[in-house]
């Protein structure tokens, strides 16, 4: 009998042993990390709600933990309304409640049932633009645009409230919302155009 | 943020029974939201206890009662409020932003936390929010923390303006408490002092709420002023706050009232700066001194002198305000 020169059968033996280990390694690892995970993180806990954006109505199940402004942009794909800073700081996520401005990103969905909400695109009527973002554009009411759309929602509730009589008025009802290009010129002259109509 | 139940109860009664210590109450959810998101505070069910509580304002033979769910904004226009109350609104409008002000509570912004910036960074050490882990402030950044009635425990600063009319107005708190039993609290003792216990910030009972808020009638609706200074003109929280208020006949003050936030764990009462003003003529030479008796009990820490200047000018300039409202 010749010598086999290739394979022997003890590293054959070796090998296959080697290989059975390797590839069951990450199978019991990913059982044993889902049990840990288990333990450790908490179970995500879900709310079915029943909420009404731009007049139209939602049915949807959410985790208890998904804001207003996570619900609009991640679940809804309303993305226009956007993200800045995430803890009430900066009004990028300025949306209305029954007609008043408020912040997306600390509401939590479940406490608008029953509510209507609208957001930045609930503002324009058969595809056509409200005042306040053909002011934006021809004032020059902003640059990059990120916070635009928490600014014209915040600006059409500003005018709504009267706050308009003075450009110092205007910036004082207008602070909760924070531009990082500096477009504040642009955006007190488009609230003052609108409320002069 | 942690998962949690959100919770609707029926009734005021229910709310009650089912709250433990596990659970939080939420209002505006302006501060709680916040808190949750930043891992500070962290419920395993969240209260929604915004339509039980009523939101009325109304006007009553020994003063104003403003219900617990009234939102900020709300209050800060109500006619009666401007009317008889002026100083209230514009503390309130002092505060926050307007969407804040659209959601913000009267019973929350009587109950939210300090913005201590260590308070606020978990990876940090702070006693108020882990108790017996050390305040990293005392030491640290601390120009915006207290200058009087700290502790080597906690120099945190209560962050509210309405609180600091509602001290200088004598207001009182209703509470309904976990048996549903009604109390009033004094505002002046509602909120304490850091102590040994700076996690408490007041002296609400576990589990209890607001139910409402009391001013009692004042002449101080013809002379009044708040003034806030803070590092940038608006939506910015006080390095420090006066509201102040004359009761004038002629040019001789009957009765004062002084009263700062940003300098406390509470809102603060400058008691013997009022009796010193009482009976004295308005003038800016008695301001001036008032505004000296105020700065002589005053302790800064290694980053905040400058708050001390600061508050004599704010109480001059409001005193001054008060007479040319």
């Amino acid at each position: 009998m010749s010598e086999n020169k290739g394979l022997r059968r003890r590293s054959f033996l070796q090998i296959t042993v080697l290989a059975s280990v390797i590839t069951a390694i990450p199978a019991s690892v990913k059982a044993f990390y889902q049990q840990v995970k288990k333990i450790i993180i908490p179970p995500a806990q879900t709310l079915p709600l029943t909420i009404s954006i731009n007049k139209k109505k939602y049915n949807i199940t959410a985790d208890t933990r998904t804001t207003l402004l996570d619900l609009l942009r991640e679940n809804l794909q309303l993305t226009g309304t956007k993200k800045g800073c995430d803890y009430g700081q900066c009004g990028a996520c300025t949306v209305h409640v029954n007609g008043e401005r408020v912040l997306s990103c600390l509401t939590l969905p479940a406490m608008v049932a029953g509510k209507e909400v609208t957001t930045i695109e609930g503002l324009t009527t058969n595809g056509k633009l409200h005042p306040m973002q053909e002011a934006f554009i021809e004032c020059d009411g902003f640059q990059c645009g990120y916070c635009t759309p928490g600014q014209i929602m915040s600006a059409v509730a500003c005018v709504q409230e009267g706050h308009t009589h003075t450009v110092a008025e205007i910036k004082e009802f207008m602070s909760g919302n924070l531009c990082r290009c500096g477009a504040y010129n642009g955006i007190v002259e488009s609230i003052q155009k609108v409320a002069a109509q | 943020m942690k998962p949690f139940t959100y919770i609707k109860p029926e009734s005021l009664g229910k709310a009650l029974t089912v709250k433990k210590s596990s659970t939080q109450y939420i209002a505006g959810g302006t501060n709680l939201v916040d808190l949750m998101k930043k891992q500070i505070t962290q419920p395993d069910a969240v209260e929604d206890i915004s339509q039980l509580l009523s939101d009325d304002i109304k006007l009553e033979s020994k003063g104003i009662l403003i219900g617990a769910m009234a939102k900020n904004s709300a209050v800060a226009v109500n006619k009666n409020i401007l009317t008889n109350f002026p100083l209230v609104s514009k503390a309130l409008l002092a505060g926050a932003s307007p969407q804040i002000r659209n959601m913000a509570s009267i019973g929350g912004n009587l109950l939210q936390r300090t913005r201590c910036p260590y308070f606020y960074d978990v990876t940090l050490n702070c006693n108020k929010r882990t108790p017996g882990t050390g305040c990293s402030a005392i030491k640290g950044e601390n120009r915006m923390s207290a200058i009087v009635g700290y502790s080597n425990h906690c120099v945190a600063v209560h962050p509210s303006d309405l609180c600091v009319a509602l001290a200088a107005l004598d207001a009182s708190v209703s509470i309904i408490n976990k048996n549903q039993k009604k109390e009033v609290i004094a505002f002046k003792s509602f909120h304490r002092l850091p102590d040994e216990h700076p996690e408490k910030d007041n002296h609400l009972p576990e589990d209890a709420l607001i139910a409402s808020v009391q001013i009692p009638n004042n002449p101080f609706s013809k002379n009044y002023a708040y003034i806030k200074l803070r590092d940038r003109d608006s939506y910015a929280f006080a390095l420090v706050s006066v509201a102040a208020a004359l009761h004038l006949n002629k040019n001789i003050i009957q009765e004062a009232r002084l009263a700062s936030g940003g300098v406390a764990h509470k809102p603060w009462r400058w008691t013997e700066a009022e009796s010193f003003l009482k009976g004295k003529s308005a003038t800016v030479e008695n301001f001036v001194k008032a505004a000296d008796i105020i700065a002589t009990g005053l302790k800064p820490l290694s980053g905040n002198g400058f708050k001390v200047q600061l508050l004599k000018g704010a109480v001059e300039t409001a005193l001054q305000k008060c007479l040319t409202p």
